[in-house]
């Protein structure tokens, strides 16, 4: 399929020394599960600051790639620096101290259904800070507020929409003032106002707390808005990384293909 | 012939990984017990479940192994054993043998299957990943609490079943077997020993030990979706119910053949 199109090289995404590099450098991980291969030898640099949307096509490993950045998962080979710390070689203790500047907004929220939301927005915070309940309280329902769900704070997540869950999610994620933040799909399932909402505050987020996100996403209308530079997952490789602009001008089939939603192109249509 | 070696040698070498896996997550609850203190409010939640919600269970089982056990031994011993034997008989059994193990099987398998449904949900929900990255160990917030639970309440409800037993094989034996009153008391008393009594619950301390580990390494590790918690829960259940009677065999010769022999 893919001999019939002009694909380019995969582009160069390495740092001749990333213990120096201020951000996060991915460097030839690959990952099986059973017989099936997610990622071949990806390679990925995430600037401090930045937001990198993470785009491809579903099944293409583009949660698994997030996950590696937190080492949820770790991979079969290759390598991930976290401001110049490689994250493999870190003991548990190290490991726990790092992830308390990351938040992570999962695809299916996945908030803690034995509480409500306020205690599942407030307990990281309850967790790490020696905090009053009063204070806990009034910054999960501040978290809250950011993303619309005022009044929430005393239901269970199953008394939420999907919708509702999201939100309640990247409260969550949010409320420890992260300096990185992770999205898996964070606008889908979401009405398409909401969904801007959540964009907006992307970018309020980065602009003003300087927060580096890094979002996976198929939405093309929130990756354009929100992102700073863009990178595409496809067969466990990232084929193609550019700016925004760099994305709506390449002629790389693959990208094009895939912003333009056709079904005819080097990606196949299923 | 090659691929039932194949199968056969990959069995066992997952039985092997499942069971260093298993000492490795026993390891990290044991370390991870540091934090009890701090967790106390969960332990205690997780002995409430254990032991309240088990109560109705642990009740209508525990009468009727003592009902049941006082109408088997009147059925063997009438002919050849005086019944001032019955009540010896029932509470040797039971403390010895039918409280550990009846509530290890019994409350065991529903506390087992609580844990690994209950686990197994969050893993595949992925909320054991969000407590992961929120930096807060799901062995010191989830396991440890329920495994002290387990290990601290079995040997409770073991006692409740014991007392309750007698109670159920006195009765039984006093309205429906003919047997005096004095009588069955005469024979509870006669041999009793403490270390009948101390073995069961020994034993038990084990058995809790075993139920919260498997639900909690099976929950731990589920995957896919609703089936695949379904059959981490039935695996778990499995898995308990034959440790149980294993260690059970064990803990027997160890106890009864050595440590109270001396």
């Amino acid at each position: 399929m893919e001999a019939q199109y002009n694909i380019p090289p995969v582009p160069d995404q390495k740092v001749a020394d990333p213990t120096n590099f201020d951000g996060i450098v991915v460097e030839g991980i690959s990952k099986s599960f059973g017989s099936k291969q997610v990622l071949e030898d990806a390679n990925l640099l995430i600037h401090k600051g930045e937001t990198l949307v993470i785009i491809g096509r579903s099944g293409e490993g583009k949660s698994v790639l997030l996950k590696h950045i937190v080492r949820l998962l770790e991979p079969d080979c290759g390598r991930i620096w976290v401001e110049g710390q490689e994250i493999s070689q870190m003991e548990k203790r190290e490991l726990m101290e790092l992830r308390k500047k990351f938040g992570f907004l999962f695809q299916g929220a996945a908030l803690f259904d034995s509480m409500n939301i306020c205690k599942n927005v407030g307990l990281m915070l309850a967790e790490h800070m020696n905090w009053s309940e009063e204070r806990l309280r009034e910054r999960a329902c501040e978290c809250l507020s950011m993303v619309g769900l005022d009044g929430a704070a005393d239901k269970l997540p199953s008394e939420l929409s999907g919708g509702m869950k999201k939100r309640a999610g990247l409260a969550r994620a949010i409320v420890m003032e992260p300096e990185y933040i992770l999205y898996d799909e964070p606008t889908t399932g979401l009405d398409p106002i909401t969904g801007d909402a959540i964009n907006d505050l992307i970018i309020k987020l980065q602009k003003e707390l300087g927060v580096t996100s890094i979002v996976v996403t198929h939405d093309m209308p929130s990756a354009f808005k929100i992102a700073d530079r863009m990178a595409m997952l496809s067969r466990g490789k990232i084929v193609f990384s550019g700016t925004v602009d760099e994305v709506r001008q390449t002629d790389h089939p693959m990208v094009r293909q895939f912003i333009e939603g056709n079904s005819q192109g080097p990606l196949g249509a299923f | 012939m090659r691929t039932l070696i194949e199968r056969l040698g990959g069995s066992v070498y997952r039985g092997f990984s499942s069971a260093g896996r298993g000492v490795s997550l026993l390891r990290s609850i044991f370390l991870a017990t540091r934090y009890a203190w701090k967790m106390r409010t969960e332990i205690l939640e997780q002995m409430h479940v254990v032991l309240v919600g088990s109560m109705p269970l642990v009740i209508v089982t525990s009468v009727f192994v003592g009902a049941v056990t006082a109408v088997q031994a009147v059925y063997q011993m009438q002919a050849y054993v005086p019944m001032k034997f019955l009540g010896t008989v029932i509470s040797k059994s039971v403390f010895i043998e039918l409280g550990p193990v009846l509530m290890a099987l019994v409350v065991g398998s529903r506390l087992c299957a609580f844990y690994a449904a209950e686990l197994g949900t969050m893993k595949v929900t992925e909320q054991l990943d969000a407590m992961s990255i929120m930096a807060i160990d799901p062995v010191s917030y989830l396991a440890m609490p329920r495994f002290w639970a387990a290990v601290l309440m079995i040997p409770v409800v073991t006692i409740f079943c014991d007392v309750i037993a007698i109670v159920g094989g006195y009765l039984a034996s006093v309205v429906t077997l003919d047997i005096s009153s004095g009588t069955f008391i005469e024979g509870l008393q006669m041999f009793y020993k403490h270390t009948d009594l101390l073995g069961g619950l020994i034993k038990s301390i084990f058995f809790g030990a075993i139920i919260a580990l498997s639900g909690i390494y099976f929950g731990f590790n589920t995957q896919g979706g609703a089936e695949g918690v379904g059959r981490a829960t039935m695996t778990a259940v499995v898995g308990s119910c034959l440790s149980v009677l294993v260690a059970d065999y064990l803990l027997a010769i160890v106890l009864f053949q050595i440590v109270f022999e001396h």
